[in-house]
């Protein structure tokens, strides 16, 4: 129990700093000098703020998804197994 | 045929399929009127979650207010979708474990009090209710524009429809309408994007194509950039907000997000703590489908609106325009009589005003798409505005029959009385609804935003604490509720109402926002209770059981009657 909260709280720091840097960070505090940068037709902190923080939000609950479910297995956490 | 029948035919057959889905699902215990039973798949969930999430404001707002304010929207956008990574790891996994059927539940259980209950309640009804107003007056705006029909007619109708499933299907009836909600909303959305999009830029992808070039080989963005400048009005990917405010937005956007008792609610209905995880993936992969495609929108339509009409003939003007400008959603006064119609950004000399929230529907009629997409759009908009509804009504009437009347006023109740309790209480809720929807108060427009505020100020700190700590107790918690959502309401109604003396824009404290507070509340929230918990005593042994229990995702069970 102990080392399964551990882990698990260790999955939510690693995930919501990344969370924090690409919205906050990329799409807010640094926008501005990532403006200078472009891909096509977008300004990179302007990407972030209106797309990419978005598509990052999605991988990470994927993500959070796929680690917890690994984790609940090794700890015998899971409860059926026909999905 | 013409855009009306065409709506008709369209709103008739989604209606119909609403009605026919209710009557297939309908409510037999309170279980299912709560929870749906708590066997809904996670792909349903998800689809209904994102339902339940798109309201009225994201359909037709959003898109409009991106358009407007460029940069500035970028708050919404990322406010409204990162909430769920929120919800998906801090907060679903554990009240699914906890396993009860409402948000008060888990506040009045994990701090042992029915003053922690009675305080949830309350911010419960109070956030709810701003909210659903905001929906019913959606549904009557489509109702008048497109299908001719009197605003207060149109919000009848909605509330006739809205009380038939939820009132008959409970959480039930709601989930699986809200699944083809979802569906009718998304197509409606997806389809003139699309169009625009190969239209404008040769790209049917619109997350792209907005990032592409016109038929001039300029990026569009650009371009509007461009317009922007020669017009006056603030650059588009730049936006007028200061980066402190659009910070202290975006977190209160998020955290109200995850703090909503609508959308928590969602995450009961399923079988399992994975599974709970899981929707919370599937519902923001289905709303990011709509979320990355309104930037796209803005795009197009603002840049759209400023070719056709700015520095143009007023007698030559489309019939579009002049249809909104019979609703009264865009005005044009020709200040300088020289019958042109000039667009600039300076507010003395500007000759129009377009309301941000016609965007989304005009812009199919902007850009000439087919007369069956412009009521596909209508459909849309009304799906979403009465999935949001449904879910919001559902919070209230449970608040009512299961928190108030179960669990404090009168719990000897029997199941059967309860589920009569749930349907009544539906019914007023309904009416209260419709009431604020034919009569908006001035203080529905300014308080939408301001629900995810006063929901970040009171709801998320509590949840979280109560599953992040064992030693949170109910004098804290309650104390940080009380002082997050007191705080809360006197910065929104000092400089929202006037109250308290008013303020303007330079009396805002650190430059923040009233929309941008809610972080401010929430910081002061957690502050205030982790404080007064370390002077008071420890919880009980057994509310340090629960915390542990709801930490591991086994022993779950079927959402257990109580």
């Amino acid at each position: 129990m102990k080392s399964y909260w551990k882990t698990n709280l260790r999955y939510l720091l690693i995930l919501l700093i990344i969370w924090f840097l690409v919205s906050f960070g990329a799409g807010i505090l640094f926008r501005e000098s990532l403006d200078t940068i472009r891909i096509g037709g977008f300004k990179l902190g302007f990407w972030f703020a209106q797309q990419g923080s978005i598509y990052v939000f999605v991988i990470l609950i994927f993500a959070y998804i796929k680690l917890m479910n690994t984790l609940d297995k090794k700890h015998g956490y899971n409860e059926d197994t026909n999905d | 045929m013409s855009i009306q029948t065409w709506t008709w035919i369209l709103v008739g057959i989604t209606f119909t399929l609403y009605i026919g889905i209710a009557i297939w699902s309908r409510a037999s215990s309170t279980k299912d009127f709560y929870v749906a039973g708590g066997g809904v798949s996670p792909l349903a969930n998800g689809l209904a979650t994102a339902a339940d999430w798109m309201s009225a404001a994201s359909f037709i707002s959003m898109a409009g207010i991106i358009s407007f304010g460029g940069y500035d929207g970028s708050v919404y956008l990322m406010g409204w979708t990162g909430g769920y990574v929120l919800l998906a790891l801090l907060l679903a996994p554990y009240l699914r474990k906890f396993g009860k059927f409402t948000v008060p539940d888990f506040i009045g259980d994990r701090y042992y009090s029915n003053t922690a209950r009675s305080v949830a309640v309350f911010c419960a009804l109070l956030v709810s209710f701003t909210y659903v107003a905001g929906q019913m007056r959606g549904v009557g705006l489509v109702f008048s524009r497109f299908l001719e029909v009197d605003i207060n007619t149109g919000v009848m109708i909605g509330m006739i429809i809205v009380l038939f499933y939820a009132v008959l299907g409970g959480m039930k009836g709601i989930t699986y309408t809200q699944v083809a909600q979802y569906c009718v909303l998304i197509f409606a959305f997806m389809v003139p994007a699309i169009f625009i999009s190969i239209q404008m830029t040769n790209n049917a992808i619109p997350q792209i194509g907005f990032g592409g070039v016109d038929e001039n080989g300029v990026y569009l963005l650009d371009k509007l950039d461009q317009l922007h400048r020669e017009l006056g009005f603030a650059e588009y990917t730049s936006g007028s907000k200061s980066t402190l405010d659009v910070f202290f937005i975006t977190a209160a956007l998020m955290v109200g997000t995850a703090g909503l008792p609508h959308v928590i609610v969602r995450f009961f209905t399923v079988k399992k703590v994975a599974d709970a995880r899981k929707s919370a993936g599937w519902a923001l992969l289905f709303i990011a489908i709509l979320y990355t495609t309104a930037p796209a929108i803005a795009v197009f339509s603002r840049t759209n609106l400023i070719e056709t009409v700015s520095n143009k003939e007023y007698a030559t003007v489309p019939e579009w325009f002049k249809n909104w400008e019979t609703t009264g959603l865009i005005e044009f006064n020709d200040k300088n009589g020289d019958g042109k119609i000039q667009y600039i950004g300076d507010a003395s000399l500007n000759e129009l005003t377009v309301d941000r929230d016609i965007m989304v529907l005009a812009n199919p009629e902007i850009a000439n798409l087919p007369n069956w997409v412009i009521a596909l759009v209508a459909a849309g908009g009304l799906a979403a505005a009465l999935s949001t509804a449904a879910g919001l009504l559902l919070v209230i009437s449970s608040s009512v029959s299961h928190d108030l009347i179960k669990k404090m006023i009168k719990p000897s109740i029997s199941e059967k009385g309860e589920l009569v309790a749930a349907r009544l209480s539906a019914v007023v809720a309904v009416c209260v609804a419709g009431y604020f929807g034919i009569h908006p108060p001035d203080f529905v427009a300014a308080t939408v935003a301001l629900a995810f505020g006063l929901a970040a100020a009171s709801f998320f700190p509590a949840i979280v604490l109560g599953i992040f700590s064992k030693r949170i107790n109910k004098e804290g918690a309650v104390a940080g509720m009380v002082v997050g959502i007191l705080l809360m309401l006197f910065y929104m109604t000092k400089f929202k109402f006037d109250w308290f003396g008013g303020g303007t824009k330079e009396d805002w404290w650190f430059g923040i926002s009233p929309e941008g507070f809610g972080t401010v509340a929430m910081i002061v929230n957690f502050i205030v209770s982790i404080v007064i918990s370390k002077f008071t005593a420890a919880p009980p042994k057994e509310v340090q059981e629960i915390v542990e229990n709801i930490r591991i995702p086994s022993g779950v069970g079927e959402a257990y009657n109580h």
